[in-house]
């Protein structure tokens, strides 16, 4: 109606409108310079990233194999994989159970509620390191140190992860309520006192819950470390493609996604009775 | 016998650094005897709740004076100059808190909450790790039977209703054999008969043990009822310090003006006008 309404207007009727604001010629040189930047960056990136659609279609022939091998799984050697995935489990276990071990001490220490500035700081940026770097550059390193296999793994995940849970730690410690403290401290406990009585029942229920979500990613990560050489079943799948044996590695794959979707909905209900 | 309670000289401002400087509490100075029983009244804001954190030493006073600051209880010192005594952990264990919040861990048993009270006495390694004995748990027990919640020893604190859960408080500074007991506005979050069934148990208790009391209130009917002697605080200083009896309506607004009101609301003084009625508690108060 209203644009009915303003098509009927004539142009002396317009020249007496006001005019709508203009916008400025610097904004919107500014705005042609940004939108160059951005199209300039996504074709460096381009060439950088050596991206080339044609080749998916140049060696159709090895898709072709590849995708029809794949739709073959070959379980033949299941009991391999199941093993191999157990070494998997145990490196997410190990690597979690250390890490929340460790992770708990340091959550503590670095929450600026219950210690000073100047502990919390130092041990921050330390947490801040070991999650800064990859579990698969870790695993490059203890590999290098403890040599290929699984244990290479357990301490990747560990330095790793102990990084997260001490942040998601220390951050459930910050939104504590500070008056259960008070009320320890009042009685005249000690500062470790005040931890055990006033804090830790407070966190208690979300550190088990982020424990528990960390032990389910650490699965799928110790998944990938096994490429690298830190044991598992991700061991077991690259040699399968180095040996070009894609059935075998889509029984391998099909196994990996079953136990990290079963575990996933275990650790969810276990998590959902303690939050 | 050192007095209960001894606050000289004692200020504390909040917002040094800002342009606006809060006096919360301005040069008070103050001595609670053993086993007296103190209300201390005013508006919100008057500087109550920072004098009674001042006394326990959760709140540090101003540096002052050379000399000034000083708090102490049964001789130990709590603070002094603006700095926590070295000794406070030795004062602390017998002054029992009682918070407006309650200020119990939700999620432990209320016998746990009640337990903590010991841990001041305890081998701290002991007490770290939770190892209670039958001695420590049997006057937990008892502690929760005095105060008539016996019954919910097993539950979690958070289960129990506001004026139960200010009865565990009560019952923890009972197990820590406090000598003196300072109540934050014990009452404040109450419903009337909670308030009055929790303030009977402070002065029962009081009265029983020869506790030193001093509570915080925001209503004056409960302190001309429940106490001998009253404290009145306004803009952080002590504005009246004595007998309850003189204290009533006409001279509140003499003492407050305008502001008064918070302290009258005629609702609350019917409350507290059937208390020593009813109660053998307040008959030998008065």
């Amino acid at each position: 109606m209203s644009v009915s309404h303003a098509a009927r207007r004539t142009a002396a009727d317009l020249a007496t409108m006001p005019a709508p604001p203009v916008t400025p010629l610097v904004t919107r040189l500014t705005r042609l310079a940004l939108g160059a930047i951005v199209i300039a960056v996504l074709v460096a990136a381009w060439y950088e990233a050596e991206m080339n659609p044609a080749q998916l279609v140049r060696d159709a022939g090895n898709m072709a194999t590849l995708g029809a091998d794949f739709l073959r799984p070959d379980f033949t050697d299941w009991d391999v994989y199941f093993d191999a995935m157990l070494e998997t489990l145990a490196i997410a276990i190990w690597g979690t159970v250390l890490a929340v071990i460790v992770g708990i001490p340091f959550g503590i220490l670095s929450a600026e509620n219950v210690v000073p500035h100047w502990v919390a700081f130092p041990i921050r940026r330390v947490m801040d390191a070991c999650r800064a770097i990859n579990e698969l550059v870790f695993a490059l390193i203890f590999i290098a140190a403890v040599g290929l296999g699984p244990f290479a793994g357990v301490l990747a995940l560990f330095i790793h992860t102990t990084g997260v849970v001490a942040k998601l730690f220390s951050e459930a410690v910050e939104a504590i309520d500070p008056a259960p403290v008070e009320g320890i401290r009042g009685t005249g406990g000690t500062w470790l006192q005040e931890i055990i009585y006033g804090v830790l029942p407070q966190v208690m229920p979300l550190w088990i819950s982020y424990a528990l979500y960390r032990f389910e990613s650490n699965v799928r990560s110790a998944t990938v470390l096994g490429i690298v050489g830190g044991g598992g079943i991700g061991m077991t799948f690259n040699e399968t493609m180095r040996g070009f044996l894609y059935s075998q590695a889509a029984a391998i794959l099909i196994i990996v996604v079953l136990t990290v979707s079963l575990l996933d909905m275990v650790s969810q209900k276990v998590r959902k009775r303690f939050i | 016998m050192a007095a209960a309670l001894q606050l000289d000289r004692v200020s504390k401002t909040y917002g040094v650094t800002a342009g606006s400087q809060l006096r919360a509490v301005d040069n008070v100075t103050l001595t609670i005897n053993d086993g007296e029983r103190v209300a201390l009244i005013g508006a919100s804001g008057s500087g109550k709740s920072t004098l009674i954190r001042i006394a326990s030493g959760l709140v540090l006073a101003d540096k002052g004076a050379p000399g000034t600051g000083m708090v102490r209880s049964f001789g130990v010192s709590v603070q002094q100059g603006g700095r926590l005594s070295r000794e406070v952990r030795r004062a602390r264990r017998h002054i029992g808190l009682v918070f407006q919040q309650f200020a119990l861990s939700g999620r432990l048993t209320v016998l746990t909450n009640v337990l903590v009270g010991a841990l001041g006495r305890m081998n701290a390694f002991r007490g770290t790790l939770g190892l209670f004995n039958a001695d420590e748990r049997r006057t937990a027990y008892a502690a929760l039977a005095e105060v008539g919640i016996q019954a919910h020893a097993a539950k979690r604190a958070r289960e129990l209703s506001g004026g139960q859960q200010q009865r565990v408080a009560i019952a923890r500074a009972l197990v820590q054999g406090a000598k003196l007991v300072l109540a934050d506005e014990p009452i404040a979050s109450l419903d009337p008969k909670s308030a009055k069934r929790v303030m009977d148990t402070l002065v029962t208790m009081s009265r029983d043990h020869g506790i030193a009391l001093v509570v915080s209130l925001h209503q004056v009917d409960y302190a001309t009822a429940y106490f001998d002697r009253v404290i009145a605080m306004d803009a952080g200083r002590v504005v009246f310090d004595g007998p309850a009896s003189q204290i009533n309506a006409a001279f509140l607004t003499e003492l407050y003006g305008a502001s008064a009101e918070e302290l009258i609301l005629p609702s609350q003084f019917a409350v507290g006008a059937s208390v020593p009625a009813e109660t053998p508690v307040t008959q030998t108060v008065s």
